[in-house]
C-alpha cells in the first residue's frame, strides 16, 4: 500500500492511505499515513458504525493538508466493540464432530454436502439481511457442486482432474475453497447481534466442522506436492496463520 | 487474520518485520485545498464487480470501480486467507469506504467523489504493480482526480 503511493506520488498524484501495519509506514515512508489500531482486514474499523468509519476517513483525508512530510499520524481510538467480550457467540447450527475417517471418498462428500444443507437456511437469512449481499460466487459454482471435487482431492491428491476447464486444479480449489467459507461463514453470522471475531469464526469453521477438517488434510499433503501450484497456495493461501496449530507444517 | 496481537508470536513478528522494498525518498506533491479536491479511492483488498475475473495468484493490474456501480454487488477475491473478511460481508465500507467519502462531499469536507475508484490484490508484491501504478497515476490525472485515499485490507 505504502509501496503504490510513493509510485502514484512521484507521478504527480497527491496520496492519503490508512495503515493497518504502522511498522511498514514508518520504514516505507509514504507522503502521507494514518496509523489505525484495528485488526486486519477492517481499515475502517467495524462494520455498521457509519459515524466511527467517516472519523478514520476524514482524519486520513485531512493529511492532505500537512505543509510537509513524510506525515505519519496515529488514529486516537480502537474499534468499537474491540472490548466487547466475545464469549456469546456461536453458530446457528450445531454440527456432528467432523468425519474421522479421511480415507471415505463418498463418506466425505456426503457429510460435506449435508453441512451445506444444515447451513443453507442461515446463509439465505444472512444474505436476506443483507438485502441480498453476499460474497460467494468467485468459482462460478454452486455450493452442492464442490464437495465430490474436495473430497477426492483428500483422497486421490494432486491426481485429481480439475472439474473446471481452462482453470488447472489449484485455482478452481482455491476459489471454490473461498467461495465454501465464505458461504459457512456468512451463515454462521447470519443473526445480526452477533459480534464475532475473525478467529472466533475460525476456530468454528477449522475446528468443528468436517470442510475444515477436509481444507486442512488438503493443505497438509499440498505442503510436501510436486505441484508447483498446490505447493505455492498451501504456504500462504489456504488455512489462516491463527489456524496453522491445526496442520502438520504449522 | 485477527487483530495483530492475537496472532501466534512468531507469525506476527514475521508478518511485521518481512523484509520490505526500498523506495528513497519520499516523493512530494501539494495538493489543492481539501475541499476543493476530487478524491478516488484506491483499495488493496482484491475487490471487484461481481461480473469482474477474480484475481489469480500473481495478479498485478486492477480491476475498475465506477461511481454508479451497486457497491453492495462487490466482491472480494484477494488470495491471502489472513485477514477478517466478516466486517466486509456485514458493511462493504468496512474496506471500501465508499458511501463515507459520498458523506464528506455532501458535507463539503472535500470537493467531490471521482467517477472511478480501483482497486488492487495486496498479496502481489507492490514491485510487480510498479509499472501498472505508474500508468494509473495518467488515468487518474484524465480523470481530473486531484487525490486519492489508499485503503490496504
Amino acid at each position: 500500500m505504502s509501496g503504490l503511493a510513493h509510485y502514484l506520488e512521484d507521478e504527480g498524484i497527491p496520496t492519503t492511505l490508512i495503515a493497518l501495519i504502522r511498522k511498514h509506514a514508518e520504514e516505507i515512508k509514504p507522503p502521507r499515513a494514518l496509523a489505525v489500531p484495528f485488526e486486519l482486514g477492517r481499515p475502517l474499523g467495524a462494520p455498521n458504525e457509519p459515524d466511527f468509519q467517516r472519523r478514520v476517513l476524514q482524519n486520513c483525508l485531512e493529511l492532505l493538508e500537512e505543509e510537509s512530510g513524510p506525515a505519519l499520524a496515529d488514529f486516537p481510538d480502537d474499534a468499537p466493540g474491540a472490548d466487547v467480550d466475545q464469549e456469546g457467540w456461536a453458530c446457528p447450527v450445531n454440527f456432528a464432530a467432523p468425519v474421522a475417517d479421511m480415507s471415505d471418498e463418498e463418506l466425505l462428500t456426503q457429510t460435506l454436502l449435508q453441512e451445506i444443507s444444515l447451513l443453507k437456511p442461515w446463509y439465505e437469512e444472512s444474505k436476506q439481511t443483507r438485502g441480498g449481499r453476499t460474497n460467494y460466487g468467485i468459482s462460478g459454482k454452486a455450493p452442492e457442486e464442490i464437495p465430490a471435487f474436495f473430497a477426492s482431492l483428500v483422497v486421490n491428491r494432486e491426481d485429481t482432474a480439475s472439474p473446471v476447464e481452462d482453470r488447472p486444479a489449484p485455482l478452481a480449489f482455491k476459489q471454490m475453497a473461498d467461495d465454501l467459507r465464505y458461504y459457512y461463514i456468512e451463515a454462521a453470522i447470519a443473526r445480526p447481534d452477533a459480534r464475532v471475531s475473525d478467529l472466533e469464526i475460525g476456530n468454528w469453521l477449522w475446528g468443528e466442522t468436517t470442510l475444515g477438517k477436509v481444507l486442512v488434510e488438503i493443505r497438509d499433503w499440498a505442503m510436501e506436492s510436486e505441484n508447483k501450484g498446490f505447493k505455492a497456495l498451501a504456504t500462504t493461501a489456504m488455512v489462516p496463520t491463527h489456524q496453522r496449530h491445526r496442520t502438520k507444517h504449522g | 487474520m485477527v487483530h495483530l496481537r492475537e496472532m501466534p508470536d512468531h507469525l506476527r513478528e514475521a508478518l511485521i518485520n518481512q523484509e520490505l522494498p526500498e523506495y528513497g525518498d519520499t516523493p512530494w506533491v501539494t495538493p489543492k485545498p481539501l475541499n476543493e479536491c476530487r478524491v478516488a479511492l484506491i483499495s488493496t483488498a482484491g475487490l471487484h464487480r461481481r461480473e469482474d475475473p477474480p484475481f489469480t495468484p500473481g495478479s498485478a493490474d486492477y480491476r475498475i470501480i465506477p461511481d454508479d456501480y451497486d457497491m453492495d454487488q462487490l466482491v472480494m477475491s484477494h488470495l491471502s486467507t489472513n485477514f477478517d473478511r466478516s466486517g466486509f460481508y456485514q458493511d462493504v465500507n468496512t474496506s471500501f469506504p465508499f458511501d463515507r467519502l459520498s458523506e464528506l462531499a455532501d458535507e463539503g469536507v472535500i470537493g467531490s467523489v471521482a467517477s472511478r475508484h480501483y482497486s488492487f490484490m495486496g498479496a502481489t508484491p507492490p514491485t510487480v504493480m510498479e509499472p501498472i501504478a505508474r500508468d494509473l497515476a495518467n488515468v487518474l490525472k484524465a480523470d481530473n482526480v486531484d487525490a486519492v485515499v489508499l485503503v490496504p485490507v
